[in-house]
Formats: C-alpha cells, structure tokens, sequence
C-alpha cells in the first residue's frame, strides 16, 4: 500500500503543476474501475481496515476508502450505515478500534481532532454546532487560524494581535458577503435561523483554509428555497480548489452536485461511482430500500422495529450534543 | 412554584417554636454543656447497671470540661473545637467495687473524625479483659461495620442515581433528603409517638418531600427547559435553605434516636454491634425489594427504559412524568431510611448528617457509573467497606479521604465507573 | 435600634477584606464557570491551598512575605493541575464532583490531628501575618471610618489586588483567548473542529481562576492572622456561587459587586433582626436562629437568582450560556 500512495502524490503534485479548471475537469477520477474500495487518480484521504465496534456491533468496517481531490464527494447510505462514525474517526473525535488512515500522504492515526483541523480537514456537524452566544462576527473570527491573540501569553497585548484581528475581520466580512450574512454580523448567532446557522458554520470552517471540507448532512434541516444556495456554495467550494466530503440522505440531491458518491451500508462502503451508475446499482437500491422501506410508523410493530433499530444505531450519538459520558479525544497534554 | 415553595418554607419556619419546646427524649446529662457545637460522650455501665454520678473530665485544646454521669449512666461534655482531648474518669467517684477492666486506658486520648460527637466507652468489671487490637478481630469487624456503612450508603445512593438517569440532575439536596430521615424519627419519637411508628411515618414523610419536591420545584423547572448546570446550581441552594431550616428548627446540638446503644453481638474472635447488624439486615432486604421492583415490576421497567433514553420511553407510550414521580417519591423513602439508619451508624442526630455522606454518595454513584442502579449499590458498597477498612492504617479523621480519592483515581481510568457502558461515551 | 448604625455597618461590610476576599474568589469562579463553563465546587478548596501555602511556609521556613505569596501561586498551580488532569476532558459534573471532593480531602487532611505540628490540625494556625504587615507604609493613626493604619491597609491591599485582577480578566477576556473560552463554553466540539486545543484552554482557564481563589484565601486569611480548615467547607464555595450569580457570571465588575451586595445585605438582615430582637419587637425567635435565617435566605436566593434571573444584575441574558 505504501508504494502506492506514494505514486498517487506523485500524479497529485503533477496537477497541481498545471493550472487545471476544477469545475471542468473531465479526467477520470477513479484509477481504473468504479468498484467499492477502488484506487483514485489522485486521493486526498486513504482510510485502511477502519473499523469501530459500539458493544459488539460493527458500526464501521471500511477495508479501503479513497477520497479524491478536488472533486465533491458524497457519502450516502440509510441510517445507522455508519456516516457519521466515519466522519469522527476520518476527524479524530472518535478513535476507531483498528486501522490506519492519510490526509495528504500523512497518517493521522491517534491525531488529535484539532490538529487535523489545523492540517486543513475541516468538519461540520450533523446538529449546527454555531455558538448562540456568540455573534455571527465573533463565531466567524473564532474559525481563524494563526491567531497570536489565542496564546494566553500574548493576549493582554491588544498591540501584539490587533493587526492580525483585522485582517481575520476582513476575511469574515468578504464570506459573510458571499453568504449573504454580513446584515447579520452583529447579530447573536442564536437569532439565525437553522438554515442561515448550517451556512454561517460552512462560512466558520471557511475561515479555517481547509483543503478538505467534510460537511455532515449540510441539507438537513435547511428550507428548499435555501437548499439551492447552499448547493450552490458547495459547488464553489470546488472551485476555489477545495475537495469536498459531504453525508447526505436524499440521493436526488446527491446526483445535482456529487462527481462521485460512496454508499455505505451496516459500516460498510457496498458500492461507489460517478452518482447516475452507482443510482442503478442493485446493492445501492437494496441498502435502501433494504432498510426502511417497510416500517410503518402506524402501527406498533412498526414503532418497535424503529426502536430496534435505532437502538443499534449507537452512531447516532456520536457527533450531537449528548456526546454521552466523555469525549474520548485524545489531545496533546496541558499547556 | 415559588409560591408553593415558599409556603413550604414558611410553614416550615413556623413549625419552630413548637419543635424547639418539645422535650429532649434522652434524660439530660448533668456537665458543662455549654451549648458547644461539639461534645464528647459515652454511657457508663457495669455488667448492665447504669453507674450514676461518676466524674469524667476532658482536657485539650485549651480547654477542660467535665460532667457527671446521669442516671442512665450517660455522659456528655461539650467541647468548643474538633481536635483531641484527654479524658479521664476519675475512679474516686465510682460506685464501690466497680473497677475499671484491666487495660482500660485511663486517662486516654479522644479524637474527633469530623463529625460533632465522639463517644468513649469504658469497661468496667473484673475478669472482662479488653482485647487487645489484633489484626484478625479489626479486620472481620470493620468489614462488617463497612457493609452496613455501605449498604446504608446504598440506600441514598439508588435514589440519587435514578433521579441522575431519569432527569440528568445532579442532586446536591440528597444530603438533606438523608437528614430529614434521621430529623423526623427524633422528632417524632420526642413528641412521645412509639417508635415503629415514628420509623414509618419518617419514611412517608421523605417520600412526601421528595414528591413535593419534585411536583413544586423540579418539574415546573423541567417544563420550563432549564438547563441540566442551572438545575444542579437551584439543588445547591435548596441544599443551603433546608440545611439551615432544619438547623433553625433542630439545633445545631447532636442527639440520639431511641435504642442507639445496642448490645454487642459476639462472634467468637469478634463483635459487632447489634444496630449494625439491623442496619446490615434493613438495608440489604429494603436493596433487594428495590432490585425486584427495577427488575421485575411494569414500573420498574418503565423507570429503566426512561432512565436509558427518555425520548425513545416517552415514544413508546411511558408516561415519563409519572416515572420521574414515583422515582422522587422511592427515592425519598429510600434516603429517609438511610438517614435513619446513618443516625444509627454514627451514632447521633445533626442537622449536617446527610451533608457529611452527600460526597460519599457521589463517590459510590460515580464509582459504580452515573445513572446505573446497580453501579450505585457496588459502588456504594466498595466506599462502605474502604472507608472501614481504612481506618485500619489511616488516622480515623482521614477515613472519609481515602474514599473520594479512589473516586478520583477510578475515574482516571474508567471514567464510565465500574458498571458503566463504555459504548455510551463519545 | 438604631438605623443608620446598621446601614453604616453593612456599608463598612461592602468594603470589608472578607468582601474583596469573596469578591476575588468570585471573580476566579466567573474565569472558571462564567467563562469556560468548568463547574468548579472546589474554589474553596484553592483558597485554602492559598491560604495554608502561605501560613504553613511563613511559619515553617520563615520566608519572607513576597516567597510565601509566590509558593502559594505555585501551590494553586499544582492544584489545578491535579484537578485539571483527569476532569477536563470528561463531562462538566464529573468535574463539579471531582473538584469539590478534592476540596473536602484537603481540609480533611489539613484537619487530621497527625499533621498537627504542620497544619495546626482543627486549630488552624496564626501569627503569620507579620511579614505582610511590615510592609505596611501608612503610619499609625486613624484613618476614614475609624480604620487603624493595619485595617487600612489591609483594604487598600484587599481591593487593589481585586481592581488588578479585574483589570487582567478584562484584557484577557477581549481578546482571541477570551473568544476561545467563550467558545468552549458554549461547545467545545466545535471550537476543537476549528484546531483550537481545547484541554490547554480549558486547563489555562483553571489555573487563571484557582490563582484568584488562592489570591483570595490570602486576603481572606490576612487580616484575621489565623487560618482554620472549618471556613473552608463547601458552604464557603456556594456562598461565591451566590455572589457570582448575584452579580452575573459572565461580567467582569459581577463578582465583585455580587460579593457587595451579598455581605451588605448579610450585614443588614443581621442588623436588623438583631436590632428588632433586641427592642422586643420579635419574640418568636432568638439571636442564634437569626443567624441561622440569613443563611435561609441565601439558599433561597441562590435557588431564585438561578431561576428567575440567571444573568444577575450586570448579566445580559443573550449571552448567557446556561439557560
């Protein structure tokens, strides 16, 4: 495998040599045949034999996942298929029983969640994490990196970080323009409403400069006349040359704005490729319809097996607010 | 809510004079009982016999006391600080022919362990040679006593834990819920009610104040969507409210519920005593009937569905206010007793009783994982029996460190506690 | 009874050391809770790690007042570390359990009778206070109030060290590291999402508010010449939780006023009910029971502060964290 990747950034580092309009890129993205766990052209993340256990039950079980660079990825699959958890391990809030995964060529394996943030993977989360009491100004500069106010040693000094704060209040303002929340900047972040919070905390994650933007579920929740926007914003993160990994349930919306999409299913990938052929893939159809397609909420059968199942949908925790007893993130020791 | 509560407040405030008039049931010690917060006592008694009018004296901290023996042959001297005193009896005013028993020390060392009472006995007569302290007889006897201590310390511990797992409060007014247990008997028993009676109507009453509690304050709150860190800060000050008003209405003096002497019941190497054992029996078959309920009864698995996940409980048709109720109520009933039998333990009535065991609660309930019953019965009991077993190499004032400090330590590496499910966290 | 006797004693009680004690404290519990969200029950706990610090090095090794103050920083520091290490990455009452429990251990072990000779066991310990009070430079004589020059100086001290402390928890409270904390607060997930370390945040934030508490425990201490485990119990830590809510949790001037308005109105119900027992006019209850009364009524208002007006008197609502 090590081989491997190391050809992968070769052909990596040679497009980015050549200026290559991201939006019209038509090359092949797959490294020969669409097949689940098979080889990209050029990958940003390699996962390997990730698997996480909750209480015996295998909530994720990738043997081989490659995401590629500069394209829209969507992560499909039914509830409790294991999304989310792939998204915690990928990002370090959760730590997976085996395996090994790459950002970029470097392993982050038992990196913390906040250094691979700050290697450019930047997250969003199923449940809009904006800080309510916080205006939507202060939450954008929060996302700002390479803040010297942030040291405790140097945060007395309004001289020492005021430069660089004006510089990260500009850089606010121009996305809260694009995202149509600058009349709102001084607004607290509480009085948005669910849609304008899922597009303020892209706006935040933003601010980070990332590479690879993993948005959970971004749709979720958001009124249709916004979902066009929020597509629309996705779509431009590509072409500012960014690579984006997005979770998403409703498969017609996949197929608007996804150049590959990767379905999972019981914490496993079953099937990936470019969205129209992986739509008539009988494993795709089968996961889903497979899953829920026979409860019905009316009677109590259907209630109970709803139960069950989302019983075993421990994965469902992870990621919202009731994170449970601890977050097990495993961070760097006291300052 | 307020209103109720207020009037709650008042009518508590009210009940005072009456309480405070109210004759003490225990004949009063003769001595320098000079309304001291701390006291040092015993009973005097050859072969039985009640030894009236003996002297005793305590030195210390730059104080000297001394009293005289009641009838009953019950002493008490009131000492102004906690710290170790001298106590002698003088053997000049004892009946004649009593002696002290061989190797009675004489006079001896008293220590206070941070509560407001300490008792000496002496033993009197001759042939009673005291045991020496060996190893084999303190380590039966303490891992009875901290069994008892434990389970007792179960019976708080079970309640708090179902409140924890069904609402998510941490209750830091359980402590006074303990007390009141202990207060009611006292008082009751000192309006001159018989003693079973006192026992049940004590147990109703916490169960009541626990029902109250949660109809007039914790359930408004929980409509109302206050937070999990505002609601435990709110049990903080009902904590501070009911510790005084029962301090207001009780006194800050300790006092004994009926038959807190109690015979020492041999065992051939060595001797417990006998309330120890009652508590021990109590406890168990009180902790048992609660795990029947949990386990086999309609409510009980109502109570551990919506412990587990409320929203899902409520889904499938639990009245998950009804459950929240009954778990308030059990758990009143269930500290009550507790508290009934901690008076017991210590022995003694204070207004600060149920304060002093509020954080070993918290360590069995942490200890065995918050919000799981069963957690809080082994975690209970394993603080139980180290706090005993402690006072082995630990000085008796340090026995309740060892304790919180294994809480600590435990939850280093299992922050989950014992039984807690690791595939809950993250 | 007469009025302007009790108004002018809850007016000195404002100004009191014990106010700027309680006042300091405070604002450590708002860097602590108000800010960062960590539920620390402990605050008691650095106050007298602050305090015995100090006594235990002044009287064993003799140090001088500068040493002593410093080994009790250093000493707070310790502290928080060890509290900080297993609790700040779990969940925020497994630290309020954690901290108040490690709170109690210390004054249990400062109480047990076998560190007598160190610790002055039930006792406590005295004379310590001569280091500080040669360094006094107002002369003997009387001073506004009918102050002594130590009593003076004791309170220019006192509040002082709570104008500076406020000043440095403003600055740090604007800046970047103040939005991080603020942050956290409100979810630390997310703010770690961001690649901010939130466990050196937090940790930085415990050992900012535990200085306070030990600052505090000093000035507490001082002025009384004399240190005992009993004013360290876990009441003293609630009743700083009724002078932050009081005052509003996440404010800087809060903690001070809330301490203010806590001892003033101690100090009035106290003068009043004293002065009303004492006419005859109430007959009911008894000097001792008055006593107990106020301490009634702060549970109470702890209870109705947090119900009713979470934000307290400075607080505005909208960035309150809990509610």
């Amino acid at each position: 495998m090590s081989t491997g990747s190391t050809e992968y950034s070769a052909t990596g580092r040679h497009a980015a040599e050549e200026p290559v309009d991201y939006m019209t890129d038509s090359r092949e993205i797959a490294d020969g045949e669409a097949a689940p766990g098979c080889r990209k052209r050029d990958p940003i993340v390699v996962a390997d034999n990730v698997t996480r256990a909750f209480g015996g039950m295998n909530a994720v079980d990738v043997e081989h996942l490659e995401i590629p660079r500069h394209k829209i990825t969507a992560l499909i699959g039914p509830n409790g298929a294991g999304k989310t958890t792939l998204f915690n391990l990928l990002t370090g809030f959760d730590t997976p029983n085996s395996g090994s995964w790459t950002f970029e060529g470097r392993s982050l394996q038992g990196v913390s969640s906040y250094k691979v943030a700050r290697m450019g993977m930047v997250r969003t989360f199923q449940l809009t994490k904006v800080m309510g009491k916080l205006t939507v100004m202060e939450n954008m500069r929060l996302g700002a990196t390479q803040q010297p106010g942030e040291r405790l040693s140097r945060a007395l000094f309004k001289g020492i970080w005021g430069s660089r704060e004006k510089e990260i209040t500009e850089q606010a303002d121009r996305l809260l323009e694009k995202f149509k929340l600058d009349a709102k900047k001084d607004d607290y972040a509480a009085s948005l409403s669910g849609g304008q919070r899922k597009l303020l905390e892209m706006a935040r994650a933003l601010m980070v400069k990332p590479k690879l933007v993993m948005l959970d579920e971004p749709m979720a929740g958001v009124n249709p006349a916004l979902t066009q926007s929020l597509l629309d914003h996705i779509k431009n993160l590509k072409a500012e040359g960014m690579t984006v990994l997005f979770v998403e349930h409703d498969m017609h919306m996949v197929r608007h704005i996804a150049d590959w999409v990767v379905v999972m299913a019981e914490g496993k990938v079953v099937a990936e490729g470019p969205p129209g052929e992986v739509m008539k893939n009988p494993a795709v159809i089968d996961a889903y319809l497979g899953a829920h397609h026979d409860v019905d909420l009316g009677d109590a059968q259907g209630i109970k097996e709803l139960e069950a199942e989302l019983e075993a949908d421990d994965e469902s925790i992870a990621g919202t607010e009731d994170a449970g007893i601890l977050s097990k993130i495993k961070e760097e020791e006291a300052p | 809510m307020v209103a109720a509560l207020f009037a709650v407040t008042v009518s508590m405030l009210l009940a005072a004079p009456a309480a405070e008039a109210a004759p003490t049931p225990s004949p009063a010690p003769t001595g320098s009982q000079q309304n001291y917060p701390n006291s040092i006592s015993g009973l005097l008694r050859n072969n039985g016999v009640p030894l009236k009018g003996v002297k005793i004296t305590a030195k210390g901290n730059g104080f000297e006391g001394s009293a005289t023996s009641a009838a009953n042959g019950s002493w008490s001297i009131g000492v102004p600080t906690q710290g170790t005193y001298t106590v002698e009896l003088d053997t000049g005013t004892l009946p004649q022919g009593v002696k002290l028993a061989e190797g009675e020390k004489n006079p001896r060392e008293v220590s206070f362990s941070n509560t407001s009472n300490v008792s000496t006995l002496f033993v009197f007569g001759q042939g009673i040679v005291v045991q020496k302290v060996d190893i084999f007889s303190q380590v039966p006897e303490r891992l009875v006593a901290g069994l008892s201590f434990g389970l007792l310390l179960a019976l708080a511990a079970v309640g708090l834990s179902l409140i924890f797992g069904t609402t998510g409060l941490t209750n830091f007014a359980h402590g006074e819920m303990v007390t009141l247990g202990a207060v009611l008997v006292f008082g009751l028993s000192a309006a001159g009610l018989p003693f079973w009676i006192c026992i049940i109507l004590a147990l109703i009453g916490g169960g009541l104040w626990g029902y109250l509690q949660d109809a007039a304050l914790w359930r408004p709150l929980r409509q109302r969507g206050t937070g999990l860190v505002p609601m435990m800060i709110v049990s903080i000050g009902l904590a501070l409210a009911v510790r005084y008003i029962i301090l207001y209405n009780f006194g800050g003096a300790t006092q004994q519920l009926p038959y807190s002497q109690s015979p020492q019941v041999n065992f051939g190497s060595f001797a417990v005593s006998q309330n120890t054992l009652v508590s021990l029996a109590v406890s168990l078959v009180v902790l048992l009937g609660v795990a029947f309920l949990l386990l086999r009864t309609r409510v009980g698995k109502a109570t551990r569905a919506v412990a587990d996940n409320p929203a899902l409980a409520a889904a499938s048709g639990i009245d998950v206010d009804n459950v929240i109720r009954i778990v308030w109520t059990v758990g009143g009933v269930l500290a009550a007793l507790g508290g009934i039998l901690w008076a017991y333990y210590r022995p003694g009535v204070t207004f600060d009783m149920g304060q002093q065991i509020l954080l070993l609660i918290f360590a069995g309930v942490t200890l065995g994982g918050l919000g799981t019953v069963f957690g809080a019965l082994v975690g209970s009991l394993i603080v139980g029996v180290l706090v005993e077993l402690s006072t082995l190499w630990l000085d008796a004032d340090l026995k309740y460190v060892g304790a919180l400090a294994i809480m600590i330590i435990v939850l280093l590496f299992r922050p989950q506690g014992i039984l807690g499910r690791r595939e809950r966290v993250g | 009874m007469n009025f302007l006797d009790i108004l002018g004693g809850a007016l000195g009680e404002m100004l009191s050391p014990t106010t700027a004690a309680y006042a300091l404290a405070a604002l450590g519990l708002a860097v602590h809770f108000g800010y960062s969200g960590l539920l620390n029950f402990g605050q008691a706990g650095f106050m007298a790690v602050g305090a015995y610090a100090f006594a235990v090095s002044t009287l064993q090794w003799h140090v001088p007042f500068i040493v002593g103050l410093l080994i009790a920083v250093v000493c707070a520091v310790i502290f928080a570390f060890i509290l900080g290490i297993p609790t700040l990455r779990l969940r925020a009452d497994y630290l309020a359990i954690v901290t108040i429990a490690a709170a109690e251990i210390l004054r249990y072990i400062v109480t047990t009778n076998k560190l007598t000779p160190l610790t002055g066991s039930a006792n406590g310990l005295a004379a310590f206070e001569g280091g500080f009070f040669d360094l006094n430079p107002f002369p003997p004589g009387t001073y506004p109030l009918g102050m002594s020059n130590r009593d003076f100086f004791v309170r220019v001290v006192g509040w002082v060290v709570v104008a500076l402390a406020c000043l440095v928890v403003w600055l740090l409270m604007r800046s970047p590291w103040g939005r991080v904390l603020k942050g956290i607060r409100e979810d630390e997930n997310a703010v770690r999402s961001l690649g901010k370390n939130v466990y050196a945040y937090k940790m930085q934030a415990l050992v900012i508010g535990g200085v306070l508490g030990a600052l505090a425990g000093m000035v507490f201490t001082l002025p009384r010449g004399a240190v005992q485990p009993a004013n360290y119990g876990t009441e003293l830590t609630f009743f700083l939780y009724t002078c932050l809510l009081l005052g509003g949790m996440a404010t800087i001037l809060g903690p001070v006023i809330g301490a203010m308005i806590f001892w003033a109105v101690l100090s009035l119900t106290q003068g009043i009910l004293y002065g009303l027992i004492e006419s005859g006019t109430v007959t009911f209850i008894n000097t001792v029971q008055a006593g107990q009364l106020r301490y009634i009524l702060v549970g109470v208002a702890l209870m109705l502060l947090m119900i009713f007006r979470p934000q307290g008197v400075l607080g505005n609502k909208k960035e309150l964290a809990f509610a």
